[in-house]
């Protein structure tokens, strides 16, 4: 939020999806958020223009297993801006059956400290889940 | 014949919870039947996160939230017949035994006949047919279903195509356009026939807003070209009646064009068993204990109404199952008394019955309720009923009416038709207004502005 005067940003914490605009206070640098309609959507609005984060969810390839792919996920949310990045890395791994929910799969994706994990259970084959 | 208690039809949320719960309710002899070789239904193909908020309290992936399902059905021991399709359903007449006789397909075993006490649909839902669409032209490869393309991205690992246009933005067309940009491919707009999207807030702003994928809503596709391959489409807004206004034409290459337009109940196996239809869900009519027209026949889950969060398809099909259970055990107490009387006492029963039968009235902006008849006897103290409005409505009240007198009014800042809503009706309450005289046969719910 350095350059920018202000934001609109729609809240997604409740299904009222209140549209949310955040201002910088010129004299104190504060942010400011209105259109909120409790405070659930002024902290996701200061959040989410000062450090915007993301689950990144999607597949790996599975060697031998009784299915092509396992989905995983971070196991935390990662900066929004390396969602790309984090992208590539996953694709550019593959691992072999059996694979279990929880399994770490890439343990510090791209530096972010968070890991990867698998997100279903995969057996080797010809075993059935 | 093989025999069970009851059969569960279809292993997605919705069975494995009716599986669950009817066993916590004592039922012994339960057997789930899929068509799929794993468990888990539809949900192994969402693996994008927002699951169990409201179940577990942490957001979980559809495969992570199906596999706790899984595994309580497993440390329950139920059997599970898997790659086995459900192609019958048949009941004998009301006034015999009363079972159910399934009909199941598979490889090794060829068609099999089961008998049955109690049946639970379940059997989730399917994606509209494209030729519902009306889209003139010829059929080039490249068209899918939203639902198609999602299996084939996150179960075969295949992409569909690199540039894509959707039509519809139903949330499995939201959840698709993030996946694909993520594997790669350009999105470049989400068409929406109506003014406004048919899809959860939250996956339009993280799956749209968070990548710049434009949204158009009053819009539909006019024109498919390529033959072959889909090499374009062609869009236009589209007026009030949904007829396209000529001159807002605008072509936009593509080789993929997803189809989003919504979901319907898998409705066929339910026909067939003969009973009574819903027009508006296309899915069962059904009463406070989910039990169809059918006696011992019930439904849970997609296959009766279209859901959009998986947390109340699991309490539904709580219900369901809880409620197959005590019908079981019902029809047993009835068989091993003396036959006189407890014909004489089903009489008594259903007379006393009948004073008590409520039926429940969608109007003016609810499209439909689900139960749609209420045994204010057989209900539980407190009776969710859910529903889905036909319009977007700003600070309007959902007003309940018992007769012509207002039993109850909620609030609501905003009500669409991508979010379903529900009341909460209570016995003791509804018990009163009967006394009272004020209930007699209906309660109605509507929207009032
Ligand atoms: C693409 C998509 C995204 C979603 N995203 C979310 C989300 O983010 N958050 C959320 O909370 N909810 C979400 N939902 C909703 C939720 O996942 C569904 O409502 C839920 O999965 C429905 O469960 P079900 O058991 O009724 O149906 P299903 O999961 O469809 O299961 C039905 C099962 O029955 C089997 N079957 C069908 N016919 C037969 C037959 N004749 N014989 C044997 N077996 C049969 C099928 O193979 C299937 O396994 C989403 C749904 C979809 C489709
Ligand atoms: S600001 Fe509060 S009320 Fe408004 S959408 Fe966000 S969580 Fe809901």
């Amino acid at each position: 939020m350095e350059n920018i005067e202000k934001v609109e940003l729609t809240c997604i914490n409740c299904p009222l999806g209140c549209a949310l605009t955040v201002s910088k206070d010129a004299a104190s640098g504060e942010l400011i958020v209105t259109g909120n309609t409790c405070p659930r959507g002024a902290d996701y609005a200061r959040k989410e223009v000062t450090d915007p984060r993301r689950i990144v969810t999607s597949t790996v390839r599975v060697e031998g297993g009784t299915l092509p792919v396992v989905s995983v996920k971070t196991e935390r949310d990662i900066p929004k801006g390396l969602i790309f990045e984090v992208m590539k890395a996953i694709n550019s791994i593959q691992v072999n059956a059996p694979v279990h929910i929880g399994d770490v799969i890439l343990a510090d994706v791209c530096q972010t400290g968070v890991a990867v994990i698998a997100t279903k259970n995969v057996c080797a084959y010809p075993e059935r889940t | 014949m093989e025999q069970h208690d009851i059969v569960i039809i279809g292993g997605g949320p919705a069975g494995l919870a009716a599986a669950i719960a009817a066993r916590d309710e004592g039922a012994e002899d339960i057997l789930i039947v899929e068509r799929d070789h794993q468990l888990g239904g539809i949900l192994n193909q969402c693996i994008h996160n927002g699951f169990g908020l409201h179940t577990f309290k942490e957001e979980l992936t559809g495969p992570e939230y199906a596999q706790r399902f899984i595994d309580k059905v497993k440390e329950a021991d139920i059997p599970c017949l898997l790659n086995t399709i459900v192609v019958d359903i048949c009941h004998g007449n009301e006034n015999e035994s009363g079972t159910k006789i399934v009909t199941v397909m598979n490889k090794e075993q060829g068609m099999i006949q089961i008998c049955a006490k109690a049946v639970i649909l379940a059997m989730g839902c399917r994606e509209r047919p494209r030729g519902a669409l009306n889209i003139p032209g010829y059929r080039p490869a490249g068209i899918y279903s939203a639902g198609t393309a999602q299996h084939y991205v996150n179960i075969e690992g295949k992409m569909p195509g690199k540039e894509v246009v959707i039509l519809g933005s139903g949330d499995i067309g939201l959840i698709m356009a993030r996946r694909m940009t993520l594997e790669g491919a350009k999105v470049k707009v989400v068409a929406e026939l109506m003014p406004y999207s048919g899809g959860l807030r939250r996956n339009i702003v993280q799956c749209l807003d968070d990548y710049g994928i434009p949204l158009k809503l009053s819009t539909t596709v006019i024109d498919i070209q390529g033959k072959e391959r889909v090499e374009g489409v062609t869009l236009a807004k589209v007026d009030g009646r949904g007829k396209p206004i000529p001159g807002t034409e605008e072509q936009i290459p593509c080789d993929t064009l997803l189809l989003s337009v919504g979901l319907i109940p898998e409705n066929e196996l339910s026909s067939q068993a003969g009973v009574e239809m819903n027009p508006i869900t296309n899915g069962p009519k059904v009463n406070e204990s989910l039990e169809t027209s059918v006696k011992g026949v019930f439904a849970c889950g997609n296959v009766l109404h279209v859901h959009d969060l998986v947390d109340y398809v699991s309490q539904e099909a709580g219900m369901a199952g809880k409620q197959a259970a005590r019908y079981v055990q019902k029809e047993c107490e009835s068989k091993n008394a003396d036959r006189d009387i407890s014909v004489v006492k089903e009489e008594q029963l259903r007379i006393q019955q009948n004073n008590m039968i409520i039926e429940l009235k969608a109007e003016q902006g609810v499209r439909y309720t689900v139960p749609s008849i209420i045994h204010i006897d057989r209900m539980e103290d407190t009776q969710v009923v859910r529903f889905r409005v036909g319009g977007v409505y700003a600070n309007a009240k959902i007003a309940v009416y018992a007769g012509e007198t207002k039993m109850m009014e909620l609030k609501k800042r905003i009500m669409a038709p991508g979010e379903m809503e529900q009341i909460q009706l209570k016995k003791d309450k509804l018990q009163e207004l009967v006394e009272q005289n004020i209930l007699t046969n209906q309660i109605t719910i509507k929207v009032e502005e």
